[in-house]
């Protein structure tokens, strides 16, 4: 290409940046009066934002620093989750927490079937966050990190996903597949607003 | 009841109207008393003087309906008691897991983070000095109407309007939209989720698409014109218009703008639809057409045959009601129901049908279609896809059965 090719390219291209950013401004105010930001609202700061982020995503890269194992996992859960959720994880009052996956299980129809994290969770790191965050319910959010990793061990091994030795923490958590991630797939209403992903 | 209320009362059996009147003077020219005795002649009679907070008369008696298992619960909003589209906010049905917590407008804060220029706390003052929207909408809980089951022994008959769809209330909300808060704080382009989390004792949360919030996602604090119920998220909830009520986060704390959706316990565990063995579907936002004959209902009884207003509501997260359609025999044919104005996007519709009745039994109901092309499905075309067990959306026919007495019961039993 010749220099006043190029030339021509680059105004092209400077314009097509300059209209976008107009048009994208304007779209965005929706008001060419209003600007983009108001200044409203003030910064936190980072001890702020971590107060409250307590979110576990299926990467679980948030996972805090401890660990747990079945043995006090047991222990924790004979003194704070048997009395609503049962010996063992079933016949309590609450949730029955403990069953096992079937790959043939029918929860459109068959009525004797109840969800538990072994048969119809998919992830278990949502078991740490979950628990983190709301268990249990008559005192939420009083569990350490490494009662919340014991819970979630001893959750896993009475729900035959993980065997009596085994330690977790942050690293060997979101390694864990959980039985009923296979049934899982996304409404087709999710991908036109998200586009396809990859699982 | 006081000596004075009692003794008048006796002399009103005895003597009549001037003395009755005398009595209620007395005890109520500073408000209402608890009874529904009225004075014979109600131009003899000086009345109570204006208050500071309007009451119901005691003549009518409405309330939702309640269920507790502490610490979780949900209360109905009573539909056949009602008229128009507006649900009146202390009717406003509820489901909360945790009680409704207490939060100090003085010290509220929603924060925005994650992936963002710069992440921000704004206090309820803030909220209401960015540009301001109205809109009028229902919230309906995925759950709601669970027990119009495709499971013949599931389905119950002596069951009121109520008690069968009443976790759907329309208010007008009022708030900024969440497109604007994250303009605020600079939300990335390549941003395909936020979570959105509340600040009652469950810290309940769901992942939403950044496409909502650009759309139509709203921050609101204020219903029916006042600041919000306790009930309904007070200070500030997220209001997903057309979404299922769980995603419209009650007490609303953070908001974090991420590129993946967070799996949290609410979508995977519990909304999420299991269509056949081995399959279950995740992220089903849209609550669809459905509509719902409020009056006549069970537990009416019409007294012989005439004409009666057959009336209900009719509304879909997909957008606008295009039609109500009502059979009077048992679906062999369909006549267009009357739209009461306004008619709204994502928003509960009423219709009226004038009905002869001819004194015979037979079943009567409504079906509606929405501007977006979707209805409401029958029976066979709701097993498509979904079984007894599946649970939420559930928004097939609602037919009543009225039998040669002129009682009246829900008669989805029949079709199934």
């Amino acid at each position: 290409m010749n220099s006043s090719v190029i030339h021509l390219f680059i105004r092209a291209a400077v314009k097509i940046v300059f209209l976008s950013t107009v048009a994208t401004t304007i779209c965005l105010a929706e008001n060419p009066n209003l600007p983009e930001r108001f200044s409203i609202g003030r910064e936190p700061s980072s001890n702020e934002i971590a107060l409250w982020d307590i979110d576990i995503m299926p990467d679980g890269k948030q996972l805090p620093s401890g660990q747990g194992t079945i043995v006090e996992g047991e222990q924790i859960y004979l003194q704070k989750c048997l009395a609503c959720h049962g010996p063992n994880g079933r016949d309590g009052v609450n949730d029955q927490l403990v069953g096992r996956f079937g790959p043939d299980n029918d929860f459109a129809n068959d009525k004797s079937l109840n969800k538990t994290i072994g048969n119809y969770w998919p992830y278990a790191t949502t078991l740490y966050d979950y628990i983190n965050r709301a268990m249990p319910m008559t005192n939420p959010g009083t569990l350490t990190a490494d009662e919340v990793y014991s819970l979630v061990a001893y959750l896993l091994y009475l729900n035959g996903i993980v065997d009596k030795s085994t330690t977790l923490d942050a690293k060997s958590l979101p390694l864990i597949k959980m039985p009923a991630y296979s049934m899982f797939y996304w409404s087709e209403e999710v991908k036109d607003l998200v586009g396809t992903k990859n699982r | 009841m006081s000596h004075k209320t009692r003794v008048s009362r006796r002399r009103l059996l005895k003597q009549g109207a001037l003395l009755v009147s005398t009595g209620f003077v007395l005890n109520s020219r500073n408000g209402f008393s608890q009874t529904t005795l009225a004075p014979a002649d109600s131009t003899k009679v000086l009345g109570p003087l204006p208050s500071e907070l309007g009451t119901r008369t005691p003549f009518e008696s409405i309330k939702r309906e309640v269920g507790r298992f502490d610490p979780d619960g949900y209360s109905l909003t009573p539909l056949e008691k009602l008229s128009g589209i507006i649900t009146p906010s202390d009717l406003h049905f509820e489901r909360h897991h945790a009680g409704i917590p207490s939060v100090d407008p003085e010290w509220y804060e929603l924060l925005i983070h994650g992936l963002v220029d710069r992440p921000l706390k704004f206090s309820l003052a803030d909220l209401k000095r960015f540009p301001s929207e109205s809109r009028i909408c229902f919230i309906e809980c995925a759950g709601n109407g669970y027990q119009s089951s495709l499971d013949r022994s599931d389905i119950p008959e002596e069951v009121t309007p109520g008690q069968l769809d009443g976790m759907l209330s329309t208010s007008e909300w009022t708030g900024v939209r969440l497109a604007t808060l994250l303009r605020e704080a600079g939300a990335s382009t390549r941003a395909t989720w936020f979570l959105a989390e509340g600040q009652d004792a469950a810290v309940m949360s769901r992942s939403i698409p950044m496409t909502k919030a650009w759309d139509d996602a709203l921050v609101v604090y204020a219903q029916n014109a006042e600041a919000l119920r306790p009930e309904q998220g007070y200070p500030v909830r997220l209001l997903l218009p057309g979404w299922e009520g769980n995603s419209s986060v009650k007490w609303l704390r953070r908001i974090e703008v991420s590129d993946a959706p967070f799996m949290t316990r609410e979508e995977t565990a519990k909304y999420s639809d299991a269509k056949s063995a081995g399959k279950v579907e995740l992220f089903t936002f849209t609550m669809g057409p459905k509509s719902l004959i409020t009056s006549p209902s069970y537990p009416a009884v019409l007294p012989g045959k005439g004409w009666w207003e057959i009336s209900g509501i009719a509304w879909s997260g997909n957008g606008k009601i295009e039609k109500v359609e009502i059979s009077v025999n048992g679906g062999k044919s369909w006549q267009s129901a009357n739209l009461h104005e306004p008619v709204l996007s994502k928003c509960t519709t009423r219709f009226t049908f004038p009905w002869y009745w001819d004194g015979k039994a037979t079943i009567f109901m409504s079906r509606t279609t929405d501007d977006q092309g979707f209805h409401q499905p029958s029976v066979t075309e709701a097993r498509k896809g979904r079984g007894p067990r599946t649970y939420y959306h559930n928004n097939v026919i609602r037919p009543w059965q009225i039998d040669n007495d002129g009682r009246i019961t829900f008669g989805l039993k029949t079709l199934v």
